[in-house]
């Protein structure tokens, strides 16, 4: 015996029923868990500094400029996990240049960098020139120049420019929410569209990954803005949070409707992949389907959430609570996400037995290595509050 | 008169600028239905026959003449260089045994290439059977739909192929296929396949399995050809594809299939 496929004869061992012989190892590991998970934490932080834009919610503006860093910070990293979970790498770019029409997945590169240069990026280089100016102003050495290269030149402060400036982001905001639509509904349909996989395969896809996206990506913005403020040892303005709550709340409610409309249909229907689903999510998806996902990333997140629109007493406790809830359904999206990409290889597409899977602590594809492109956006983000700190931005008086 | 004159003009601006609306508006028409039909035709994917001169392979599998030797699996590892460890196949047998409870055990260790011992007891069985499994060569592949840069694509021939100089290893098509019939070859780090042992094919050989198939239960052919002995078999047989309501387009044809099957 080889020992270099010890591994896959001891998932073979640890297989049940009959599963076709080249089902043995799962193809998407880890890392495709992580990478729906970070998308989604853009999608959902870009929509809620949205609703401060568009929507006018004027009371999230603290949390507006840190909701676009997060959304950019995470960004930078989701293409990282695919990339480096492909078997040759090195042609990621082939992706780029020749796209095959057909494919779900030859548009993402195209997606992502739609998203990236022209909403991210765009849209925090209007907000942030008129500041950036006076800054590369204020600045002494090479911060100085620093900010001058990154108002690509642009110094222009006149009330008419600054009015411009407001009024692109505007523009490129209203653009940029369908577009953080399209790039995580696209990412559920990736999945949805597998129609060898009934697990997967559902037009309802697309729809639960956006809505679990903006769950996680309020709760996440949700955190920063709380570590932030404690950092900076000010105020947490708690209408702020209650805000926060209770859009959270609300997603969260559209989110669990439309995932158990999901099961129930599945239940009902009950096709011929019914009895192998079952056996699913009864038997190795128990914990983190039911546990980790419904129970912890669900069902108390609502319970506390409602809890506090009617609780107002202690300031603490509630604070402590909104950070809680944020964990915990971070907690929940992080295992939807391993349910459906794991989940939706566990059982063979013979529909009669199960493989094993264990995720490893160490190499490309195991667990430091997931957590590692999962710390690094805080990184990234920790960096560009330091370079662009919302706090010190120059106050624009105007507003559209 | 200067009235009337340019109430003559402001006419003639009307209905130029109803022109302009009325041509604007077809060719807006005319452009957005151009495309819809063209994305349509992204959605919706299917490869078909287009040189005339050339056959376009199906495949049939006959259950009832297969005795589960395991000889067609290990000629294509063989030929096809193939790593020798039951987790890579391109093709594989499985046994069905069909209990009298009504319960089904499938197996197929090494993929049956070292032949099949029956485990269930005489006395339990209701029936028992093999089925040879391959890729499908579908004429709708899923698997060649999905790959995001067009590394795998159905030849002119109509055989799912796979480039392995281009693949990028996603194994987004491993995911795509429902029959299990790709995987990462382990060596070569990208995906692989049965590819009807095209390059015998082009010599005028028959694929290794069929070569080798001591009962003659596997069989290639030209489905255009109507006089071929597949297409006579399919006339004469009623056969079905796996997994029919994916509508994949499969061109193997299994004969005696069992609803057990899948």
């Amino acid at each position: 015996m080889d020992p270099h496929y010890q591994h896959l004869y001891d998932i073979l061992a640890h297989s049940q029923g009959y599963i076709f012989p080249n089902e043995i190892e799962l193809q998407w590991g880890i890392l495709i868990v992580v990478y729906p998970f970070i998308t989604g934490l853009v999608a959902g932080a870009f929509i809620l500094a949205s609703l401060e834009r568009v929507f006018k919610v004027r009371i999230l503006q603290p949390t507006y400029q840190i909701a676009l860093l997060t959304a950019l910070s995470f960004l930078l990293v989701a293409t990282m996990p695919l990339i480096s979970h492909l078997s040759q790498p090195q042609r990621a770019y082939e992706i780029m240049i020749t796209p095959h029409s057909s494919s779900a997945m030859a548009i993402f590169g195209f997606v992502y960098l739609w998203y990236l240069m022209v909403v991210l990026l765009l849209e925090i280089w209007f907000d942030y020139r008129h500041s950036m100016v006076v800054w590369a102003n204020e600045k002494k050495g090479i911060m100085k120049w620093v900010y001058r290269i990154l108002t690509l030149g642009v110094s222009d402060i006149s009330p008419r420019t600054v009015r411009w400036d407001r009024k692109m982001g505007y523009i490129i905001t209203v653009v940029g929410i369908p577009s953080a639509f399209i790039l995580h509904g696209y990412v559920g349909f990736i999945f949805g569209s597998i129609k060898a996989n009934p697990w997967w395969s559902t037009p309802l896809m697309p729809i639960i990954f956006l809505f679990s996206a903006m769950v996680s990506g309020i709760a996440l913005v949700m955190i920063v803005y709380m570590v932030i403020t404690y950092f900076r040892k000010k105020v947490i303005d708690l209408d702020v949070l209650d805000s926060i709550g209770k859009y959270l709340f609300f997603v969260l409610i559209l989110d669990f409707t439309l995932e158990g409309l999901d099961q129930i249909h599945r239940i009902y229907v009950a096709e011929e992949s019914f009895e192998i689903i079952k056996l699913l999510v009864s038997g190795k998806l128990y914990l983190t389907l039911f546990i980790a996902q419904g129970l912890v990333g669900t069902i108390i997140p609502l319970i506390t959430l409602v809890f506090l629109q009617f609780y107002k007493h202690k300031i603490r406790v509630r604070k402590t609570m909104y950070f809680i809830v944020s964990i915990l359904v971070l907690i929940g999206v992080y295992s939807m996400r391993w349910n459906v990409v794991i989940g939706g290889q566990l059982f063979s597409k013979s529909f009669s037995g199960f493989t094993s899977f264990k995720v490893g602590l160490i190499g490309l594809d195991g667990t430091l290595m997931a957590a590692f492109w999962l710390i690094l956006p805080i990184g990234i983000l920790a960096f560009l509050l330091w370079l662009l700190p919302p706090w010190r931005m120059v106050k624009e008086e105007e507003e559209i | 008169m200067s009235q009337s004159t340019s109430a003559m003009g402001n006419e003639k601006i009307k209905t130029s600028r109803r022109k302009f609306l009325k041509t604007a508006t077809v060719l807006a028409g005319a452009a957005i239905g151009y495309s819809w039909l063209k994305s349509s035709q992204i959605l919706l994917f299917a490869a078909e026959p287009k040189d005339e001169s050339l056959p376009w392979y199906g495949i049939v599998i006959d259950i009832q003449k297969c005795i589960g030797c395991g000889n067609c699996a290990k000629a294509c590892k063989n030929e096809n260089d193939v790593p020798a460890e039951p987790f890579f196949f391109r093709t594989w047998i499985e046994q069905y045994t069909v209990k009298n409870d009504g319960s089904v055990n499938i197996v197929s260790p090494n993929g049956g290439i070292d032949g099949f011992k029956q485990t269930v007891p005489d006395e339990d069985i209701f029936k028992s059977f093999f089925v040879p499994k391959m890729c499908n060569h579908c004429a709708k592949s899923p698997c060649v739909q999905v790959c995001p840069v067009g590394a795998t694509y159905v030849s002119p021939e109509g055989v799912a192929l796979i480039d392995e100089k281009y693949c990028i290893g996603c194994r987004y098509c491993v995911q795509a296929c429902p029959y299990g019939c790709r995987f990462i070859h382990p060596v070569k780090k990208v995906a692989n396949k049965c590819t009807l042992c095209y390059h015998r094919l082009k010599k005028g050989l028959a694929p290794a399995c069929m070569e080798t198939c001591p009962t003659g239960a596997r069989m290639y052919g030209n489905l255009r050809d109507k006089n071929s002995d597949l297409v006579k078999f399919l006339k004469e047989h009623t056969t079905q594809v796996l997994r029919p309501n994916l509508n994949t387009g499969s061109k193997l044809f299994y004969n005696a299939l069992s609803s057990e099957v899948r």
